[in-house]
């Protein structure tokens, strides 16, 4: 207690980030099932369409069996799916009709450690719902390796960046009308631009340096170079700018709800 | 804590020129007030009177522009944490997760005010006692009605025992009944020795609960006191109630002006102010004089 008689509470502690966490985590438990369902559905459909339905056209890409290369490279997808739009949509949702964050933060947290608890939280859930597409191509023929653990930790990494950008885009937007431009605009071209379907050198050299920056191609490669054991010192720098994009989206979003969420 | 014997005990809430100004309008003008230890504060006023404005403002989920703020000791908003660590905070709207159980909800707010694990699970049954709601602990919060969220709106905010608790609008919108029975729980707090500041537009919850009362409008602070002492001070003992067709109150209203009686309009009827003293010609319903009463004279406005 004597921190507290001090008056100042310190940043980002623990207990804060654990009250939003458990927060999460009861709430999970009321609606696991409907996530659970459309996580795994959806990138299942990805996988039979594209995996079959272009997999019947093109035998191999980027030198792997066809419904291989997708299976790992909609890994990035379901991350991206479970991280960015859950965050766009929850946090304006709690921000503004349910107003659970005025609630949060009557309570002893901070705006800093209630986006970081919460980003936290997407990116567990994105870690684990990422491995879905991989779990479901080993049942159409891809090998089990080592470096398959390697997965849920990646698809942390780059969920946790991606769930710092939907809020950070929840922070700025003012209606849910906004984040039509967000989807459109910038999710949808950095989704097909991510060497998910087909790789990138098959497009011209300026594409494929714009591909270089996008997180979710660098989540597609990490993937790839982990399940077919592959990884190399580029796998480093590959990680370190999935480090970098989270870290920068955390401090914006952050930012962003502190001008939202106190007056 | 070095206070001698004689030392009146530390104001739980001190507030100092508060000004808050959102685009060139002032919602908070220059407001004043302390409250004490054990003592239920009210801060009485019409909808956009600033009372919201300050209630957050000692949570610093808004940040004044000018003025001193100290809750508990702390000074805000830099030490507010700590401060909101040791109060309970209701607010206006429901904020509820409506997909939980009431005892999730009572769990949630047991973890995000840092109730030690030894003591959770009786924290949050003395919670779930005092909301009276030891039936429907299980059930989801969407299958409650009204009162029964707003009790545990309340309970809520007491799961870690709180030493401050800030109450705002706690019954607004709710049925004549179930705001009794809020009354009621509010009351209990009191006895326990609990410091509430309350903000209301409801003349009657002020009168009944609060020890001190400060009326606001337009942000400003128009009088600050105790009920009955504020009532007998701007309004008297008595009023006169004076019933009749729209054409005899207003000649009322003017024959009062002449007598140099203070008046207002309340629908139906006239009420005449300050009568104690006899001496003036007019026959009607004598009554009590109310908050209700000093806040039409000190404003100018109606309240509800």
């Amino acid at each position: 207690m004597s921190t507290v008689e001090r008056g100042h509470l310190g940043r980002l502690e623990r207990p804060a980030l654990t009250g939003v966490l458990v927060r999460e985590i009861v709430n999970f438990s009321s609606y696991w099932k409907a996530s659970t369902f459309s996580s795994t559905v959806e990138p299942t459909i990805y996988l039979l369409a594209f995996g079959f339905g272009f997999g019947s056209l093109v035998s191999r890409a980027g030198g792997f069996p066809y419904v291989e290369f997708v299976g790992t490279g909609t890994v990035a997808t379901a991350v991206l799916f479970s991280s960015a739009f859950p965050a766009m949509f929850g946090t304006f949702v709690k921000y503004k009709f349910q107003r659970t964050y005025d609630a949060i933060l009557a309570a002893p947290v901070d705006t800093e450690e209630l986006v970081t608890g919460e980003a936290l939280w997407i990116a567990m859930r994105a870690g684990v719902y990422g491995c879905v597409p991989m779990i479901v191509a080993v049942f159409f023929g891809l090998d089990l390796s080592w470096g398959m653990l390697l997965v849920p930790l990646i698809g942390w990494l780059a969920g946790l960046g991606w769930a710092c950008f939907g809020i950070m885009i929840a922070g700025y937007a003012s209606s849910f009308e906004n984040f039509n431009y967000v989807v459109s605009a910038v999710l949808t071209p950095l989704f097909l631009v991510a060497g998910t379907f087909f790789p990138l050198s098959t497009l011209p050299r300026w594409a494929q340096i714009l591909g270089e920056l996008n997180p979710l191609h660098q989540c597609v490669q990490l993937v790839r170079d982990a399940v077919f054991l592959n990884l190399s010192w580029v796998d480093l720098l590959r990680a370190g700018y999935l480090a970098l994009f989270a870290i920068v989206l955390w401090r914006i979003a952050i930012h962003a709800m502190e001008r939202k969420l106190i007056d | 804590m070095s206070a001698s014997g004689s030392d009146p005990p530390p104001p739980t809430i001190e507030v100092e020129h508060l000004v808050k100004t959102y685009g060139g309008v002032a919602a908070v003008n220059d407001i004043s007030f302390s409250v004490r230890r054990g003592e239920i504060v009210g801060l009485l006023g019409p909808n956009g009177a600033g009372k919201s404005t300050t209630m957050k403002a000692l949570t610093a989920q808004v940040i004044a522009d000018e003025g001193e703020l100290e809750v508990l000791g702390f000074r805000l908003p830099g030490e507010s944490k700590a401060a909101r660590a040791e109060c309970g905070v209701v607010p206006q709207l429901d904020n509820l997760d409506v997909t939980l159980t009431v005892e999730q909800n009572l769990l949630v707010f047991s973890h995000l005010y840092r109730v030690p694990r030894a003591e959770r699970k009786e924290a949050i049954e003395g919670a779930v006692q005092m909301a009276n709601l030891a039936a429907r602990r299980h059930d989801k919060v969407d299958k409650l009605s009204g009162g029964m969220r707003r009790r545990l709106l309340i309970a809520r905010a007491l799961v870690h025992r709180p030493r401050l608790v800030l109450l705002d609008e706690p019954t607004v919108g709710l049925d004549p009944q179930v705001r009794q029975e809020l009354w009621a729980l509010i009351d209990a707090l009191r006895v326990q020795g609990t410091t509430i500041l309350m903000s209301t537009h409801y003349i009657e919850e002020a009168q009944r609960l609060a020890d001190t009362v400060l009326i606001m409008s337009h942000g400003k602070g128009v009088a600050g006191g105790p009920p009955a002492e504020l009532v007998f001070e701007h309004a008297g003992r008595e009023a006169l109630e004076v019933y009749g067709p729209p054409a005899r109150l207003a000649e009322v209203q003017a024959e009062a002006a002449e007598a140099g009686l203070r008046t207002r309009r309340t629908g139906t009827s006239i009420s005449i102010l300050g009568v104690d003293a006899n001496g003036h010609p007019f026959e009607g319903e004598r009554r009590p004089a109310n908050l209700e009463d000093v806040f039409v004279l000190l404003t100018g406005e109606e309240i509800e």
